[in-house]
């Protein structure tokens, strides 16, 4: 029994990065960043999904996607609430608090539900690109040419839908292929939310900005994935804050909070009043800066040399 | 070992009851040494015929970004609290880390750490190679090791996990003193190798910080309590006998900015109590040893 020589053999054994999609840099040798107000950016950032009852496994079937065999009119039913009612909920409690978010969105819920399009765009929160629906996954399986026309696609229908072109990107279960990024920027997008390695915005080697959507703090990972109470996920997310606020005070540099919610999840009766109970707490304290994820990213940008 | 055999004849029985009393130094009963995964994964490594390095097809945007959140951020973050409440670490480490990221290595070292190795990527894995390409991967490691830190390595944590019947025999034919692959025991044990001695230092996959998240599902203020809990019946019991009281982390996942400070709590407990020896892997060794 023996591997293949090539198995101890490290070609990209070298500093920095096995791969050149980003520079190597840790955060707190980097210039301190500072925000318009406050020293903890949060970021909060809704996906609006619409699971086609049709699933497709090409190239993987979305996290939340139908179970059951043909037609699931449980998962369909369960995920559209998101659109219909959760959604509705958080929309009321953002205005409540007095914050603005992005609103992570498949093409085809702008298009299919003109009335919440309105509305998000009534309360001034930015919209972002999320795909065409949720079969729109991607990643290294997909050929170059369907992977460039779903984004394609999913821009301008979501461009066409709400009338306004968007800077954000973020990937169906933050899934990639090796091409992902050129073709983001190829599709005029610039920035993106699916690289989970940092804190704070960087800026990828072909231009485009990343704008890290932290995962561990979702309600799909702490509720959906790690069945923890939304109580325990509101109390997980202002310890973040409270550390990320006693790192800005000693450290001088500003931080930031991804909050990121899903509307079937977070949207629920049972526990929406931990989602409002969160966005008051925080948005009370002087240290936070509740902005989207486009003004983050202009903010950062407008202090890189 | 015994290749094949259902009992692999890594040690003999021996009940924890009536054992030789092991005694720490300035009379702790619980030696608790911290144990920081230092590593890298390769974004599109080569295919390991039994074990896949990712879940989904490269790149695997969250495993892999996951994990280099550790060096970008969370190492900072998680050493800054070690240091603050006097716990050294003991690093596993992926030697490929002293050329990706040497200034990671480089912060252990300012630190008083000290380390041992965990394979040269946690996304290359022992499992089917020959003598010789596991010599040269243990070769490699005290080598690279050496280079970067000035140390000679005397631990081995295995590359994921994974092993050969030989990993054992090999690294205490080295000079090895210890490894943090056997989980049979809360006080230092000795291995039946094939030359020399070996030690095997309780290191702990229960209170693992992967394990606390990803298979106990637990929220950062949960894993902190079991830390204590851990801490409170190891102390207690140790003072029969020494006992040993590993806490092995993932920056990437202990350093999250919604665990660190349960986390930091649960070690000021620990360093407050007097009972804890806040020690490194190998003066734990030493100390044992020193005791037979």
């Amino acid at each position: 029994m023996s591997l293949d020589p090539a198995y101890l053999e490290y070609p990209k054994r070298r500093h920095g990065y096995d791969h050149e999609l980003y520079p190597w840099s840790a955060l707190h040798q980097r210039p301190p960043v500072t925000w318009p107000q406050g020293s903890v950016a949060v970021w909060l950032c809704v996906s609006l999904e619409w699971f086609p009852i049709t699933p497709s496994d090409t190239p993987f079937r979305a996290p939340g996607h139908m179970q059951t065999a043909y037609p699931d009119f449980r998962h369909y039913t369960a995920r559209d609430y998101g659109n219909r009612l959760g959604v509705w909920r958080m929309l009321e409690a953002l205005a409540k608090a007095g914050v603005r978010a992005s609103f992570a969105t498949n093409a085809a819920v702008a298009e299919r539900y003109p009335e919440l399009v309105a509305a998000v765009q009534a309360g001034g929160h930015e919209i972002i690109a999320h795909s065409t629906d949720m079969n729109g996954t991607i990643d290294s399986s997909l050929g170059e040419a369907e992977e460039r026309s779903l984004i394609v696609d999913a821009v301008a229908r979501l461009t066409a839908a709400t009338g306004t072109k968007p800077q954000g990107w973020l990937s169906i279960a933050r899934s990639q292929s090796f091409r992902t990024l050129d073709l983001l920027k190829d599709a005029g997008l610039s920035y993106c939310c699916d690289w989970v390695n940092d804190e704070l915005p960087y800026r990828f080697t072909n231009g485009l900005t990343a704008l890290p959507l932290n995962h561990e703090l979702s309600d799909r990972q702490i509720v959906s994935v790690q069945q923890q109470s939304a109580d325990s996920w509101a109390q997980s997310l202002e310890d973040a804050f409270d550390w990320l606020a006693r790192e800005a005070a000693q450290s001088g540099g500003a931080r930031m909070l991804p909050i990121h919610v899903t509307p079937y999840i977070m949207g629920l009766p049972y526990r929406i009043g931990a989602f409002e109970r969160l966005l008051e707490r925080l948005s009370a304290r002087s240290e936070a800066w509740f902005a989207p994820g486009g003004d983050i990213v202009q903010s950062w940008q407008a202090q890189q040399s | 070992m015994n290749e094949g055999a259902g009992d692999p004849g890594l040690y003999d029985y021996s009940p924890y009851i009536g054992r030789p009393k092991v005694v720490w130094p300035g009379g702790k009963t619980v030696a608790v040494w911290v144990a920081p995964n230092l590593e890298y994964y390769e974004i599109d490594p080569p295919a390991n015929p039994k074990r896949k390095a990712w879940a989904r097809p490269h790149p695997d945007v969250v495993g892999y970004s996951h994990r280099d959140h550790s060096n970008r951020v969370s190492h900072w973050r998680l050493a800054e609290v070690m240091s603050k409440h006097g716990f050294p670490g003991s690093v596993s480490l992926s030697v490929a880390l002293c050329q990706h990221h040497p200034e990671v290595v480089a912060d252990g070292i300012a630190r008083g750490w000290e380390f041992f190795s965990h394979g040269i990527y946690n996304t290359r894995y022992a499992y089917e190679m020959d003598e010789a390409q596991e010599r040269a991967i243990i070769e490699d490691s005290i080598r690279t090791v050496r280079e970067a830190t000035g140390q000679t390595i005397r631990g081995w944590l295995a590359p994921a996990l994974t092993h050969t019947p030989r990993t054992l025999d090999l690294i205490a034919e080295y000079g090895l003193d210890y490894t943090c692959d056997l989980y049979h025991d809360d006080q230092m044990q000795e291995v039946k190798v094939a030359k020399g001695r070996l030690a095997s230092i309780p290191y702990s996959l229960e209170v693992n910080d992967h394990y606390g998240f990803f298979v106990y599902n637990m929220s950062g203020r949960e894993y902190a309590d079991t830390l204590v809990r851990q801490f409170e019946r190891l102390a207690q019991e140790g003072e029969a006998s020494g006992t040993v009281m590993c806490i092995p982390l993932h920056a990437y996942l202990i350093g999250q900015p919604h665990r660190i400070g349960p986390f930091e709590e649960a070690l000021r407990h620990i360093a407050n109590d007097g009972r804890a020896w806040l020690a490194r892997a190998g003066e734990i060794v030493d100390a044992w040893r020193a005791q037979q």
